[in-house]
């Protein structure tokens, strides 16, 4: 499976280089190296159990090495339509950055960078060189090495000291292409000390062919900081949406990550937290609708690396017809992590017979002063809400929707943009009710 | 806590570290065919056996030790390990036969053979390294049809049975250990149950490991007929010991329409010194199949011992209506390892499987929990409820909990919990206000702590469970 | 209006109800005592259509229409309320978000249109005040949290807003303050009518000062033993059940 793209690559380097800055070539060889020695993980790998990559990588894809610009203007079809979101919207066309309006650019806080990954390792490459690369270097996943082999542009976000961002940022990804495409996308996110960002993510994707994404986001949260990350997922069938996400919290910095899958083909979220500062607090939650064919695996990793940090993860998943739903919560309190807070909760509802489930919570512990639990439960609706709200004259099918909603309540309230958290209630009740189709964006990004 | 205490409170030394001194009958160490053959012909086995044996042994071969994720087992050299040990003095009939060595050492042991197990009623098949030295209560048990006797008299005198189940629960290419154990296996306990027949005794075996170097292999194979019942126990003491041991055993349950199995151990095999020097290599396969419609296996264990313990007593729920339980507690302390947890495969309709699992992590252990929770897609209305909790003694121990839960069906309810903290500063403060020690005070909160599966345990294992616990922990505890 | 003939109800294969018969006119307040266990709320399950209770024989008419073959928000729809002995919680369900999609389903079932949100908001402002509820308990999830009183209250806070024809209240009365007791009494008073009725499942004569039944039933072991005036309460009062068993 792998040998495609270990010739691939071996036949055209120096053409991904070319078209690639130099601070992004720099580890390109050593991740490559990783990649052909690692191989794809089958499903008898520990870490992907619950997600065959084979059909996903097997097939052959187009990969746009020379950067060739996709006939799309983001702009034009992708209009936010939220008045009470007012954001700061960009978008990354497959793996490129879309060269934003002025008016989306202008005005940002001042020190605030945000473009093409490309664009910011050529204009401040020691910027780019002290960061790039240092969350994914000590990982030990093939698709890491991959994307690192592979990547030459994506996301930049960079918020200095004390900034703190007047507005959301939203990030909408899109996959366009007219054959079967294979992007790897590389985001590299700085939220220096004492700043503030949020970051919305949209992943999108607008033609009938086999898309796969890999993406790998790194994530600097310096001292003080608060980032946030909104993930609205409503691709189509044809999508094989692998993302991995790693994050670096440093003293006394919080990080939300907020994840909501309406409509997917396989999707695989690979989330690692490392709380490398004292009294950190992370938030990890999602909200998972699997229907058709849907395959949505949550592979998530929280390291408390230092004492007093607390962590808190919630995920959830309703899944009907033949989905498949995994979820994988690895807890690992380091050594001397004294006073450490862990919670983890994975609930999931199956309403189809077919519908399968799997969920691995995992307690690492090698402190003593820690309060950590997990908690993980399967089952069905309420009969005796639903008997109750029956009798209340609701029908069957309404009470299990409002049971359903209730459900994914938690979830929602999570965000704390009210009216972001108000779309996305709107959507996920959307989706439930059967009225969301996957080919289309959503009402957040799109009329 | 102060780390003094923690020191304290865990540095008990091994209370049963002695060798009996009997001669043995020992065969020349390493592994091949013909030693397989040699087994098998010093037993007397019939073809079928050795042939079991045989197509073990070969798939044993092409199997490779399994690399676990959170246990550190140094090489295994399995040719310089001798696969067979007996008695040289073959005593069986009265007890003034046995070797008055073995005697001495089950009194040490607090496992007085006569006295004590006559008086509670418990049948003792008391294995000693590899062959059943002497069998209590036989008759009684004869009387309601029940069969208890050593896995190679079951071999001689129930040949039918025997070939029918044996291997049909663990089959022998199951994992690298059981293929080991089906190659090589010593002895070990036969039981069945007629159908309808309650067990009016506790069964019991008690396991030592004995000779220097002897790998023990036990096979225990248990049937419970139709509307049956039996509550079985198995105990472990093992001397001190320089050298490691491997200890790689199998056990197989069948339980048939509507009946109950209860299967208890207590196991407290030789853990190493506190440098993390010797002690027991206890690889076991136990697993116990719910075949028939409503019947009920539970698995208990209190384990205590050994320097490494991989073990996962599960159940396969086949049987509509059939239940199955797992309690456990695991104590782990200076350079102990233990990865022990429960499967349980819902196959039939309406079944239900409950586990609870505690364990204690002291010293520089490192204790796990791993559990599969398997719903297949014809279990309409499979329940589970899972508990793993662990309690950390000190900052120098790990505790870890891998539980998985894979269901295929979606009229199943399954709930798992789990929760890590360390002991109470205020429990232990509180208790001091009252006038106990922290010593004490421990002890009162681990057995509370650990109380919902001693409780389980059978009356006659209970105390002994108790003091095993307190042991382990021991310097300030109990 | 509810005509209830030699009734047979099981569960789990166990017969509670042994043939039971009553019948409920326009405007009628009955009473049903009985010792725990006798059968009331399996009574009141088996009117409102719980899935658990089997009804092996007899009839329930409603208006003269069979009610055994509706489902259970059909019967709601036609009018009938179930004031809980033991109210669930639905956490995550908002307050008003339930009543608002109870409320528009049962216009819907008369076809009405869909009430708009500030009618719907004012007139539920209207029936909080009658029953004097709490904004902060409308606020949160249905009875996620509520003490068992404020249960008790929501369930008949719902029912002024569902304005049903015939309320059974199951034991709506045990768990009250004496305020709060008052307060639910007037609220039922208030809601009484002519062509409305009510079945009180009550342990204590004290509702029946406040609410006055034109007739009490006993109900013992699946069968109704004694039927007579208010007087048969305040004798029960005095006597206990033994004299009836
Ligand atoms: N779900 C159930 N499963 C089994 N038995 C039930 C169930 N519900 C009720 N019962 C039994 O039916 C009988 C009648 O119960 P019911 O609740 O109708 O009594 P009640 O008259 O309302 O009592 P109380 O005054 O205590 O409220 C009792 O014996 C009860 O245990
Ligand atoms: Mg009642």
């Amino acid at each position: 499976m792998e040998k495609q793209y270990i010739e691939l690559y071996k036949a055209h380097h120096q053409l991904i280089k070319q078209n690639s800055a130099a601070v992004i070539n720099r580890s390109r060889d050593a991740a490559f190296a990783k990649f052909e020695s690692l191989g794809f993980p089958t499903i008898k790998h520990e870490n992907y159990l619950y997600t065959d990559l084979k059909p996903v990588f097997s097939p052959d894809y187009g990969l746009n090495f020379r950067r060739l610009s996709f006939p799309v203007n983001p702009y034009q079809t992708f209009r936010c339509d939220v008045p009470e979101i007012y954001s700061y919207q960009f978008f990354v066309v497959n793996d490129g950055f879309y060269p934003p309006k002025e008016e989306h650019n202008g005005n940002l806080p001042k020190g605030v960078i945000i473009c093409g990954l490309k664009e910011a390792s050529e204009k401040h490459p020691e910027l780019v060189a002290q960061y790039y690369g240092k969350l994914t270097a000590p990982q030990n996943d093939a698709l890491v090495a991959f994307n690192e082999t592979f990547a030459q542009d994506g996301f930049f976000m960079y918020v200095p000291e004390n900034v703190h961002m007047d507005k959301p940022v939203q990030l909408v990804n899109i996959m366009r292409s007219d054959v079967d495409l294979l992007a790897n996308s590389r985001n590299l996110i700085i939220i220096e000390k004492g700043a503030k960002a949020q970051l919305l993510v949209c992943d999108h994707a607008m033609d009938d062919v086999n898309f796969v994404a890999n993406r790998v986001s790194e994530v600097f949260v310096g001292e003080n900081a608060v980032y946030e990350n909104y993930k609205l997922e409503n691709t189509h069938d044809k999508t094989a949406n692998l993302a991995t996400v790693l994050i670096d919290q440093k003293e006394s910095s919080d990080t939300l990550m907020n994840i909501i899958t309406l409509n997917n083909g396989i999707s695989r979220n690979n989330i690692e937290v490392a709380m490398n500062g004292e009294k950190c607090e992370a938030e990890l939650c999602g909200m998972m609708i699997g229907g058709g064919q849907q395959q949505i695996d949550n592979h998530t990793t929280i390291m408390h690396n230092k004492p007093n940090c607390h962590s808190n993860e919630l995920f959830k998943y309703v899944l009907d017809d033949v989905s498949k739903g995994a979820f994988t919560g690895r807890i690992f309190v380091e050594k001397d992590a004294q006073q450490t807070r862990a919670y983890q909760l994975n609930r999931n509802i199956l309403l189809s017979k077919r519908a399968k489930v799997r969920t691995r919570p995992q307690l690492e512990i090698y402190a003593d002063d820690v309060k950590c639990s997990h908690g993980a439960t399967i089952g069905q609706i309420d009969e005796q809400a639903l008997f109750y709200m029956r009798t209340r004259g609701i029908s069957l099918p309404e009470a299990r929707l409002l049971l359903m909603y209730a459900f994914a309540a938690d979830v929602i309230e999570n965000i704390r943009i009210p009216s972001l958290a108000n779309r996305m209630k709107m959507l996920v009740e959307k989706r439930m009710r059967g009225e969301l189709g996957m080919h289309e964006g959503c009402t957040l990004c799109m009329h | 806590m102060s780390d003094a205490i923690i020191h304290e409170v865990t540095q008990s030394e091994y209370k049963y570290g002695f060798t009996t001194d009997i001669e043995t009958e020992v065969i020349p160490p390493g592994l091949n065919e013909d030693i397989v053959r040699l087994i098998s012909a010093k037993k007397n086995e019939p073809e079928w056996m050795l042939e079991f044996r045989l197509k073990a042994f070969r798939q044993w071969q092409k199997m490779k030790m399994p690399d676990w994720a959170h246990l550190n087992i140094p090489e295994i050299d399995y040719q310089s390990i001798s696969y067979y040990a007996a008695p040289k003095k073959k005593s069986i009939s009265s007890l003034d036969e046995v070797d008055p060595e073995i005697l001495a050492t089950f009194e040490k042991l607090g496992i007085p053979l006569e006295e004590q197990k006559i008086l509670s009623g418990i049948a003792v098949d008391a294995v000693m390294d590899s062959v059943s030295v002497k069998t209590t209560f036989k008759e009684t048990l004869a009387e309601k049809g029940i069969i208890f006797c050593s896995f190679s008299e079951a071999v001689q005198e129930h040949p039918d049975l025997v070939k029918k189940y044996l291997g049909t629960v663990v089959p022998s290419g199951d994992n690298f250990f059981a293929a080991l154990n089906s190659a090589v296996f010593s002895d070990g306990s036969f039981v069945y149950i007629p159908k309808g027949v309650r067990c009016p005794m506790e069964l019991s075996t008690y396991f030592r490991i004995n000779t220097q170097n002897t790998g023990q292999f036990e096979r225990t194979l248990i049937i419970a007929d139709d509307e049956s019942y039996v509550s079985y126990l198995e105990g472990c003491t093992a001397p001190q010991r320089d050298e490691n041991q491997l200890h790689a055993a199998v056990v197989e349950i069948i339980a048939l329409e509507h009946a109950e199995v209860k299967y208890s151990t207590v196991q407290n095999w030789y853990p190493g010194d506190k440098e993390g020097n010797g002690g027991v290599y206890n690889f076991v396969t136990k697993r116990g199949i719910c075949k028939g419609e409503g019947s009920h296996i539970s698995w208990t264990q209190v384990e205590t011992g050994s320097a490494i313990t991989w073990k996962y007593p599960s159940c396969i729920l086949k049987g509509d209506n059939s239940t199955a339980e797992f309690y456990s507690v695991a104590v782990t302390n200076h350079f102990q390892q233990a990865d022990t947890g429960t499967k349980m495969i819902h196959l039939g309709k309406n079944t239900g499987s409950r586990i609870i699992s505690k364990g204690i992590s002291a010293g520089l252990s490192q204790n796990s929990y791993r559990g599969l929770v398997k719903v297949g897609p014809n279990a309409e209305n499979a329940r589970n409820f899972s508990q793993c909790d662990s309690m950390l003694l000190g900052d120098k121990c790990g505790a870890h909990t891998f539980p998985y839960m894979e269901i295929n069906n979606e009229s199943a309810i399954v709930e798992h919990e789990a929760t890590t903290s360390k002991i109470s500063e205020d429990q232990i403060f509180y208790c001091n206000q009252r006038g106990i020690s922290t010593e004490d005070a421990i002890g009162l909160i681990v057995n509370g702590y650990a109380k919902e599966v001693m409780d389980k345990l059978p009356m006659e294992f209970a105390v002994e469970a108790q003091k095993l616990l307190q042991i382990s922990l021991e310097g300030s505890v109990g | 209006m509810l005509e209830i003939k030699n009734l047979h109800v099981s569960i789990d294969g166990k017969e509670i109800l042994k043939g039971l018969s009553l019948s409920v006119k326009p405007g009628e307040v009955h009473a049903i005592m009985g010792p725990n266990g006798s059968g009331k709320s399996t009574l009141a399950s088996a009117i409102v259509g719980h899935p658990a209770f089997e009804v092996t024989s007899g009839s329930v008419t409603f208006e003269g229409r069979n009610l055994l073959e509706k489902d259970p928000e059909e019967r709601a729809n036609e009018g009938i309320f179930l004031s809980f002995q033991y109210p669930v919680e639905i956490p995550g369900v908002s307050m008003v978000n339930f009543m608002r999609t109870a409320i528009n389903e049962q216009r819907k079932y008369r076809k009405l249109p869909p009430m708009s949100a500030s009618d719907f908001l004012r007139f539920m402002r209207e029936k909080k005040a009658l029953v004097d509820m709490d904004n902060k308990l409308t606020n949160r999830s249905v009875n996620e949290g509520f003490s068992g009183g404020e249960k008790k209250k929501n369930e008949i806070f719902q029912m002024a807003m569902l304005e049903p024809k015939l309320a059974i209240l199951d034991e709506t009365d045990s768990g009250l303050d004496i305020d709060a007791l008052r307060i639910v009494a007037n609220g039922v008073n208030k809601l009484k009518s002519p062509e409305k009725s009510t079945i009180l499942i009550t342990h204590y004569q004290r509702l029946l000062e406040y609410i006055v039944p034109d007739y009490v039933h006993v109900l013992h072991d699946g069968k109704i033993v004694k039927s007579g005036t208010k007087d048969l309460a305040l004798e029960l009062e005095a006597k206990g059940y033994d004299w009836l068993k």
